[in-house]
C-alpha cells in the first residue's frame, strides 16, 4: 500500500523520548518546518521548481506578449503574408505550404505552423491551457478522492465495499482508454450540462481518471489512523464523526495531499496531451501543448521545429514538477512511498 | 484459502459486470445516436430506420443484452464503416502482441539493472544522475519521442523506417527493423517509472532482519543482494508487470501505436476515436479492462498463496 505518516511524526517522538530526561524541553521545531529546513538543503528540487514557477509565470504573461511583441492572437492564421527576417522579407508559409522556422525576432519567434500562426504565442497559450486542465484536474481529483478514501477508510463496512468496487471499475480502465473514452462520449453526447468543445472537459475527464490513484491510498491511510488514540480522544470528547474526519483525519492527510498534488498534476499534463494529440482533448483552434505537438507531427520532416518547440516545454514543465515533487516528498518523510500507476 | 479465492473472483465478476454497464451505458445509451448517425439533413423516416436496423428503439436492458452477446459471439459490427469489430481486433494483434512483448522485455530487465544501481549507490552521484534520468522518462510522452526519434533516426540518419508494421512471417529482419523504435518508445516511460519503484522497495527490504541475518551468515554482499534483497523486492515489479502488459496489449499502447502506424488494437481504437466510432471502442476498452480485471484478481490469488497474511484482509 502506498501510504504515507504525518510529517515528522515518528522523528518527533523519539526526539521527546531523548529529552524526558533532560529535564526541560527546548523550543520545539514544527514537522513542516523540519521538512522546510529539508527541501532547502535540496538543490536539484529547489531549481527545478523554480523552473517550473518560471513556466507558469510565462504562460500567464500569454497575452502580454502576444499583444505587445508578437502582435498576432494565438489563433491568428496569416497565409499569405510576409514578416522581415534580417532586413528581407520572407513569406510566413511559401507557396508549397512549408511554414517558416524560428526567425529569433519579435515576431514569429518560434517560426509559424501550417496556418501562419505565430508558434511562440500558441506555446504561450497552449501552456495556459495545458496548465489550466492539470490545475483543475487536480482539484477535481484530490477532492473527490480525499471524500471517497476518507469515507470509505472511517465508515469501513458497507461503504467501504461499495466505495472501493466503483474505484476498482474506474482504475481496471487503461488511463488514456478511459480518457478518450470519457472525451468521445462528452463529443458525441455530452452527460448533462458538459457538452462539447469547452475546455473544462478535459479537465474534468482527467480529474475523473485519477481518483482511484488517489483514494485508495487514502482510504489505506485512513483505516490505519481512525485505530489511533487521538481518535479515540476526540470521541471522548463527543466530536461527532463529521468533526472527527475535518478536524482530525484531514490535517493528518496533509502530507499525503501535498506530495500527491505535484504527482498528479504531471501525470495530468501529460495525460491531457495525449488525449489531445489523439483528438480527444482540447478541440481546435484552441491551442494545447499536445494539440501543437500533434499539428507538428503531421508536418514532419518540413517543420521540425514545430514538435521539437511546445514537445521540449511540455517535458521541462512535467520534469520539473516531478523532480520538484520528489523532493518535496523526501523532504517531507524520506520513508514514504507514494507513487502512481499507469 | 478456496473461501478467499471464491470471493476474490466474485468480486471480480461483480467489477467487470459493472465496466459493462457503465462502458454501455456511456457510449451507447447517452445521446441520440440514430439522430448522430443519420447526419444533419436526415429526416425522421431515415432516423427511425436506422432505430429499427439498430435496436436502438428496443428497451435500454435489451439493448445492453444484445450488445454483449453480439460481443461474445463476435457480431459486432461498426456502425460507421460496418467492419467486423473483432475481426479487426483479431487483425490487430499480432502487431500490438509484438510491440508489448519485446518492449515489456526491454522495459521489465533495464529498469531492474536501472533500479537496483540506484538503490547499491543509493545518494551517491550514480544515483542522483538515475533519479533525474528516471524522471526524464516518465515525463517524455511516448508520442513526443517517437516524434524526434522518427525525424533523428528515420528521416535525417536512415537507420530505421519512419513507421508500419511487417508481419514477423513476411521477413524477421524488417519485423526487428520496425519495431526496434516503437520498444524503445514504449519502454523509456516504463523504466523510469518501474527504477523509481525497485529503488524504493530495495532501500526498504534492506532493512529487513532476513538481509540482516543474510549478512550474518558470511554472505558476501553481492550474495545477499542477489538471493535475498532483490528477489523479495522483486515480487511488486512483477505484478505491476502483468498488470501494465495487460493494458499495453488491450490498446494501452495507443500513443505509441499511433505515432508509427503500427495498425495494431490501440491504433484501432484511435482511428474509431477520430471517426467517433463507438462500438469499437466500447469493444476495445471493454475488453481490456476485463483483461485488467481478471490479471489483478489472479496476481492476488498468487500472492494469497505464497503469503497467508494476505488471505486475513
Amino acid at each position: 500500500m502506498a501510504t504515507t505518516s504525518a510529517p515528522g511524526t515518528e522523528f518527533s517522538d523519539s526526539l521527546d523520548a531523548g529529552f524526558e530526561d533532560a529535564g526541560e524541553l527546548p523550543a520545539g521545531t514544527g514537522p513542516w518546518r523540519l521538512a522546510m529546513r529539508r527541501l532547502r538543503r535540496n538543490k536539484v528540487a529547489l531549481f527545478f521548481g523554480a523552473l517550473f514557477v518560471l513556466i507558469v509565470v510565462l504562460c500567464l504573461l500569454a497575452p502580454v506578449y502576444a499583444k505587445h511583441v508578437a502582435h498576432i492572437g494565438p489563433n491568428t492564421g496569416n497565409i499569405t503574408g510576409t514578416v522581415k527576417v534580417g532586413g528581407k522579407e520572407e513569406n510566413i508559409v511559401s507557396f508549397t505550404g512549408i511554414p517558416i522556422g524560428p526567425t529569433w525576432q519579435s515576431r514569429y519567434f518560434f517560426g509559424a505552423d501550417g496556418n501562419g500562426r505565430d508558434t511562440a504565442v500558441r506555446l504561450l497559450y497552449g501552456g495556459r491551457n495545458s496548465l489550466e486542465i492539470g490545475a483543475v484536474a487536480t482539484v477535481i481529483t484530490m477532492v473527490f478522492a480525499l471524500f471517497f478514501g476518507v469515507l470509505a477508510g472511517f465508515y469501513r463496512g458497507a461503504w467501504d465495499s461499495v466505495i472501493t468496487r466503483a474505484l476498482d471499475v474506474v482504475w481496471a480502465y487503461p488511463a488514456v482508454l478511459l480518457g478518450v473514452t470519457l472525451g468521445t462520449v462528452f463529443a458525441t453526447g455530452g452527460v448533462g450540462p458538459i457538452h462539447g468543445t469547452f475546455l473544462l472537459v478535459p479537465a474534468i475527464v482527467v480529474g475523473i481518471v485519477y481518483i482511484p490513484y488517489v483514494a485508495k491510498p487514502v482510504r489505506g491511510q485512513v483505516m490505519q489512523l481512525r485505530e489511533r488514540e487521538f481518535i479515540d480522544a476526540a470521541r471522548q470528547q463527543g466530536l461527532s464523526n463529521r468533526q472527527i474526519m475535518f478536524s482530525e483525519l484531514l490535517p493528518n492527510l496533509s502530507s499525503t495531499i501535498v506530495v500527491f498534488i505535484p504527482l498528479i498534476l504531471a501525470n495530468a499534463i501529460l495525460l491531457e496531451a495525449g488525449l489531445s494529440f489523439l483528438g480527444a482533448g482540447v478541440q481546435p483552434p484552441a491551442p494545447s501543448w499536445g494539440t501543437m505537438i500533434s499539428d507538428g507531427i503531421a508536418s514532419i520532416p518540413e517543420a521540425f521545429s514545430n514538435v521539437l518547440v511546445p514537445g521540449i516545454m511540455l517535458v521541462l514543465c512535467v520534469m520539473s514538477i516531478n523532480i520538484f515533487g520528489d523532493g518535496l516528498r523526501d523532504a517531507l518523510d524520506p520513508r514514504a512511498k507514494v507513487r502512481i500507476a499507469h | 484459502m478456496s473461501r478467499f479465492v471464491v470471493r476474490r473472483i466474485f468480486s471480480a465478476l461483480i467489477v467487470m459486470f459493472a465496466i459493462s454497464i457503465l462502458t454501455f451505458l456511456l457510449l451507447l445509451a447517452n445521446g441520440n445516436q440514430a439522430a448522430r448517425l443519420a447526419g444533419r439533413n436526415a429526416t425522421a423516416a431515415q432516423v427511425h430506420t436506422i432505430e429499427v436496423k439498430y435496436g436502438f428503439n428496443k428497451p435500454i436492458y435489451v439493448q445492453y443484452v444484445n450488445t454483449m452477446k453480439n460481443i461474445f459471439t463476435g457480431q459486432a459490427y461498426s456502425y460507421t464503416q460496418g467492419v467486423n469489430v473483432l475481426t479487426e481486433v483479431k487483425q490487430g494483434l499480432p502487431a500490438t502482441l509484438s510491440l508489448a512483448f519485446g518492449a515489456g522485455f526491454i522495459w521489465l530487465i533495464a529498469s531492474i539493472i536501472v533500479g537496483t544501481l540506484a538503490a547499491v549507490r543509493a545518494g551517491r552521484y550514480t544515483d542522483r544522475i538515475l533519479t533525474v534520468l528516471a524522471m526524464l522518462g516518465v515525463s517524455f510522452p511516448p508520442f513526443f519521442l517517437g516524434a524526434i526519434l522518427i525525424y533523428f533516426l528515420g528521416y535525417q540518419a536512415n537507420i530505421f523506417p519512419l513507421g508500419g508494421y511487417v508481419k514477423f512471417t513476411t521477413s524477421p529482419s524488417q519485423w526487428f527493423v520496425h519495431l526496434v523504435l516503437p520498444w524503445i518508445t514504449l519502454s523509456v516511460l516504463f523504466i523510469g517509472f518501474y527504477s523509481r519503484v525497485l529503488r524504493s522497495t530495495i532501500l526498504d527490504t534492506v532493512n529487513e532482519d532476513f538481509v540482516r541475518t543474510a549478512h550474518a551468515k558470511g554472505l558476501s554482499d553481492r550474495q545477499v543482494l542477489a538471493r535475498h534483497t532483490l528477489r523479495n523486492s522483486l515480487i511488486p515489479i512483477i505484478s505491476l508487470w502483468g498488470l501494465d502488459m495487460a493494458q499495453v496489449i488491450g490498446g494501452g499502447a495507443i500513443l505509441t501505436e499511433s505515432v508509427y502506424n503500427l495498425h495494431g488494437v490501440g491504433q484501432f481504437a484511435a482511428q474509431s476515436i477520430a471517426n467517433l466510432d463507438v462500438i469499437p471502442i466500447l469493444v476495445i476498452v471493454i475488453l481490456t479492462a476485463f483483461a485488467v480485471v481478471l490479471l489483478a484478481a489472479i496476481v492476488d490469488i498468487v500472492y494469497a498463496f505464497l503469503d497467508p497474511r494476505i488471505r486475513l484482509t
